[in-house]
């Protein structure tokens, strides 16, 4: 199952987070920014899954804007991977005249 | 559904969002957005009723404000109005807003119900999604409960839009997930099943989501959808790349559709029908085919689509576990993909072929890769990758491949992550010992991991190589030596120097004829380390030393003049202090038949489960591998200086003289020489807490300071024993008989005291009128502060066999 979904900019900045699962308010600042220092801190040779407490974080880089999905163990990571593509994909084709770059 | 262009839509807005981006600072733009909120706010009260248009435009710009991060309070029966309005765009921005902006406001709540209710009702499609939509992202108990019951009928009715299905599906989960007690299991289940035949792959989509949900709770009600979910299946994998035109993503059919189709499938056991067994073997092996086949696409998100379809049929075929040739294959293609050059690939491959080593048909097969997992340990530079290569190491090791995996294992330790390190030893720990045909090689192998990474050796791993050693007599001279000679290495870690004392203390005698290791070199090399331990492994130390005194009397002097020293005698440490005093006692004042019995060799340890497997299945949690056994924790513990606290052991059936309370500690001593009388107490005293085990095997220190080991299962004592004890105790048995143990705990500080009287029903019947009464002899009568009777006065019935009840005496002066 999806915990969270994060659109992050590589400042640090959350510019998206959507939680599928309660978390309170203070507690999702601190996951965020862990997160966000796990996903900057890798290479681009590094594989895009990271384990992070109890879930695994799947990420995947888009210029300056990192979209993050955290799932349990119940998930496909390749699906789930591909299926942050495919959202990007929606969301250019949904707002044409929208870049990517706005996002950030 | 038609998108909300603000652009064209409402002018005010855009003009708003400009106004904002254009603000040059943080004031600037809180300034702005003040303006705009009282702009709003008089709108709001003001008299003359605004139009839908205008209504919406101003609740989509709080919307917008609230997204920024400005808390709104106000708006909310203005959004709510909108809801019952008859344009979509104006019932759009309420919903968005109501969704966005919970209220907890009852009244709010009961009009939104309603609202949603019409339009539930209303047999408009994108009303209806609408509402779906809302109560799908809210999901509070409220609505549940409203609207719990009609939403599976909304979502098997005939007449329902596809989109409308597919909503109620997901809205359905989403009320199932937060409330489970709220949806009821009805005659929808099985019409829910059948949406798996829809035409629409959306509705399809939605209620495999909803059914693999369901079905956890409720295996038997959804077992039909097994045949229609591999029909579903394997029509999707066959088709060709024209026939699902809206749902191809990159030359791949349905990927989603097919991952999720293949998870639903793992909930279920393999289908006994013949028929569709065979359907679903070979949609599998034309999955694993299309792997082999050159790809139709150069882009990379074609190929992680289909890996993703095939790593979720190798999960599958995994969870079977029945079909060997399907197994083999799927091993045969992780093996690849090992070698792949995308890291995302290697590092899945590897975490599935862990999964695929615990499986009996292909755990060989796994095994001819281990020259390519050792190769990414040794190579990879992620760091998770290099970890699933650990793991996959471990879970394919075998007699055969012990020593190899054992000495990879132990050179990928000296420059693994620290976060890592403990469960690697742990890992290697297991290994060495299960796979241990020569245990010289095994005491090498926990040395060695004393050596490398020292500070992560638990004490459980200690402990078990020194239950190792003592069990078994041939392995104990080659154990004396290994330790010698790596106590005398520079710089030793502490572990070793605990493993190295206690092993010297028993076994020492074994290599003192050798000259380089005579008794004289053994104590000083172990003397020279005294001062740099902490304090456990000094008292370990001290000891060993009065074990030597036993084994080598002729360094009796020596050590004595040791522990007659100062820093020992007058140690700051009470543990150690109280050592060195006993054992400087105890080598003065008994003659050397004594001294040896009381310091005979350890007995072996009985057999018990591995405390290691235990504690690391703790480490990885509740999804830790199959393949460890549950186990009982050790229950001796060889530290008693207060750092691990004493576990009761497990008593498999209570015999008379069990202690039920677990107040009785030691066993005491038949005929106990002076000394070790007072060591009984010593364990005693310092123990953690009234509730220590009553050691089913003995403890070191037990059974070192009390004459043999056969006296573990105490007869009923006498009561003057019992009480004698009360000397230096304040907590123990009180008295015992066959119907009842009445045992005391009591706590002094300065001049208050209290006391508790815990009263055990030893007998398989029940107590009736169970009154217990207190006498005090004259003079404490008047120094009792207050006393509470136990919560059992007569005429309570019952009293359960092995009951407790207790009376507590408030503070004595």
């Amino acid at each position: 199952m999806i915990k969270f979904f994060l659109m992050v900019n590589k400042q640090g900045q959350t510019r998206l987070s959507k939680y599928y699962e309660h978390v309170e308010i203070n507690k999702r600042t601190l996951l965020e920014t862990e997160v966000i220092k796990s996903c900057l801190s890798r290479s681009s040779e590094q594989c895009s899954f990271i384990e992070y407490k109890d879930f695994k974080l799947i990420y995947r880089q888009y210029a300056a804007l990192f979209i993050v999905v955290g799932v349990n163990d119940t998930e496909n990571e390749m699906a789930i991977y591909e299926f942050i593509h495919n959202f990007v994909e929606v969301l250019d084709d949904y707002f044409s005249r929208v870049l990517r770059y706005s996002a950030v | 559904m038609p998108a909300v262009s603000k652009g064209d839509g409402m002018r005010g807005l855009a003009v708003f969002i400009s106004d904002i981006r254009n603000c040059k600072s943080k004031e600037a733009e809180i300034k702005r957005i003040n303006k705009e909120l009282a702009n709003i706010r008089s709108k709001f009260k003001g008299d003359k009723a605004l139009d839908g248009y205008s209504k919406k435009k101003y609740v989509c710009k709080l919307l917008f404000i609230f997204l920024l991060g400005h808390d709104i309070d106000f708006g909310h029966m203005e959004a709510v109005n909108l809801l019952s309005s008859n344009k979509y765009t104006e019932k759009q921005i309420g919903y968005l807003f109501i969704s966005v902006l919970v209220n907890s406001n009852s009244e709010l709540i009961r009009l939104i119900n309603n609202a949603i209710k019409n339009d539930l009702a209303s047999r408009n499609p994108t009303f209806m999604c609408l509402a779906l939509h809302c109560i799908a992202n809210v999901g509070s108990r409220e609505m549940g409960e409203a609207f719990a019951a009609d939403i599976p009928r909304i979502l098997v009715a005939g007449d329902s839009m596809d989109s409308v299905k597919q909503s109620a599906a997901l809205c359905l989960l989403r009320l199932y997930k937060a409330s489970p007690d709220l949806v009821p299991m009805g005659e929808w289940t099985a019409r829910v099943v059948h949406l798996l035949n829809d035409q629409h792959m959306g509705v399809v989509t939605a209620a495999v989501s909803l059914i693999t949900c369901l079905c956890k709770k409720n295996p038997d009600d959804f077992k039909t959808c097994v045949s229609l979910a591999v029909s579903r299946l394997s029509r999707i994998v066959s088709s060709a790349s024209t026939d699902l035109q809206d749902y191809t993503y990159y030359f791949v059919p349905a990927p989603w559709l097919s991952v999720k189709l293949l998870r639903l499938l793992q909930c279920y056991p393999p289908p006994e029908d013949a028929a569709v067994k065979g359907r679903l073997v070979e949609c599998l092996e034309t999955v694993l085919n299309k792997a082999q086949e050159p790809p139709k696409s150069k882009k990379v998100q074609h190929s992680n689509a289909k890996n993703a379809i095939l790593f979720e049929t190798i999960s599958l075929i995994i969870h079977y576990d029945s079909e060997p040739n399907l197994l083999v294959r799927a091993c045969n293609q992780l093996g690849q993909f090992l070698q792949h050059r995308e890291t995302n690939l290697r590092y899945l491959a590897l975490e599935s072929m862990c999964t695929l080593a615990s499986s009996e048909f292909s755990h060989e097969a796994v095994k001819t890769h281990i020259d390519t997992v050792i190769n990414a340990l040794k190579t990879e530079r992620d760091v998770s990758v290099r970890q699933r290569a650990a793991d996959l190491l471990y879970a394919m090791c075998d007699r055969s491949n012990a020593k190899q995996i054992v000495s990879e294992m132990l050179r990928y330790l000296e420059t693994a992550d620290y976060a890592i390190r403990e469960e690697i030893v742990l890992k290697v720990a297991i290994l060495a010992e299960k796979y241990a045909v020569d245990y010289s090689w095994y005491v090498d192998t926990i040395l060695n991991l004393i050596r490398i990474a020292g500070d992560y050796v638990s004490e459980e791993v200690w402990y078990r190589v020194l239950q190792i050693v003592t069990n078994r007599d041939d392995v104990q001279g080659y154990a004396a030596k290994t330790v010698f000679e790596a106590l005398q290495a520079p710089a030793c870690h502490e572990n070793m120097v605990k493993v190295g004392g206690y092993i010297l203390g028993e076994f020492g005698n074994l290599i003192a004829g050798d000259p380089r290791s005579s008794p004289p070199v053994q104590f000083s090399l172990l003397h020279s380390k005294f001062h740099l331990c902490s304090v456990a492994t000094r008292a370990l130390l001290l000891s060993t030393y009065i074990k030597f005194i036993n084994l080598f009397p002729e360094t009796k002097a020596t050590i004595q003049g040791v522990l007659r020293a100062g820093s020992q005698l007058r140690n700051a440490d009470v543990e150690l202090q109280q050592r060195a005093v006993e054992y400087l006692t105890l080598s003065s004042v008994a003659s050397t038949d004594v001294l040896a019995t009381v310091l005979e060799e350890m007995p072996p340890f009985p057999e018990r489960e591995s405390s290691i497997l235990a504690k690391l299945k703790r480490k990885k949690g509740p999804g830790a591998g199959s393949a460890l056994d549950d186990s009982r924790r050790d229950p001796s513990s060889h530290d008693i200086n207060g750092g691990v606290e004493p576990t009761p052991s497990t008593v498999s059936t209570p015999s008379p003289s069990a202690d039920l309370l677990g107040l009785r500690a030691a066993p005491p001593p038949a005929a106990p020489p002076a000394p070790s009388g007072a060591g009984n107490l010593l364990v005693d005293v310092f123990s953690d807490s009234p509730a220590t085990q009553p050691g089913l095997g003995p403890s070191p220190e037990e059974a070192f300071l009390s004459p043999g080991p056969e006296d573990i299962g105490p007869p009923i004592p006498e009561a003057d024993e019992l009480l004698n004890k009360f000397v230096c105790r304040n907590n123990g048995v009180l008295f015992e008989n066959q119907l009842l143990q009445i045992g005391v705990k009591s706590e002094f500080r300065q001049n208050l005291g209290r006391m508790y009287l815990f009263y055990g029903n030893k007998t398989s019947v029940q107590f009736q009128n169970f009154s217990p009464t207190v006498v005090h002899p004259g003079d404490l009568q008047t120094h009792i502060l207050s006393a509470w009777p136990s919560p059992a006065p007569p005429g309570l019935p019952s009293w359960q066999p092995g009951n407790r009840s207790r009376s507590l005496f408030g503070p004595l002066t």
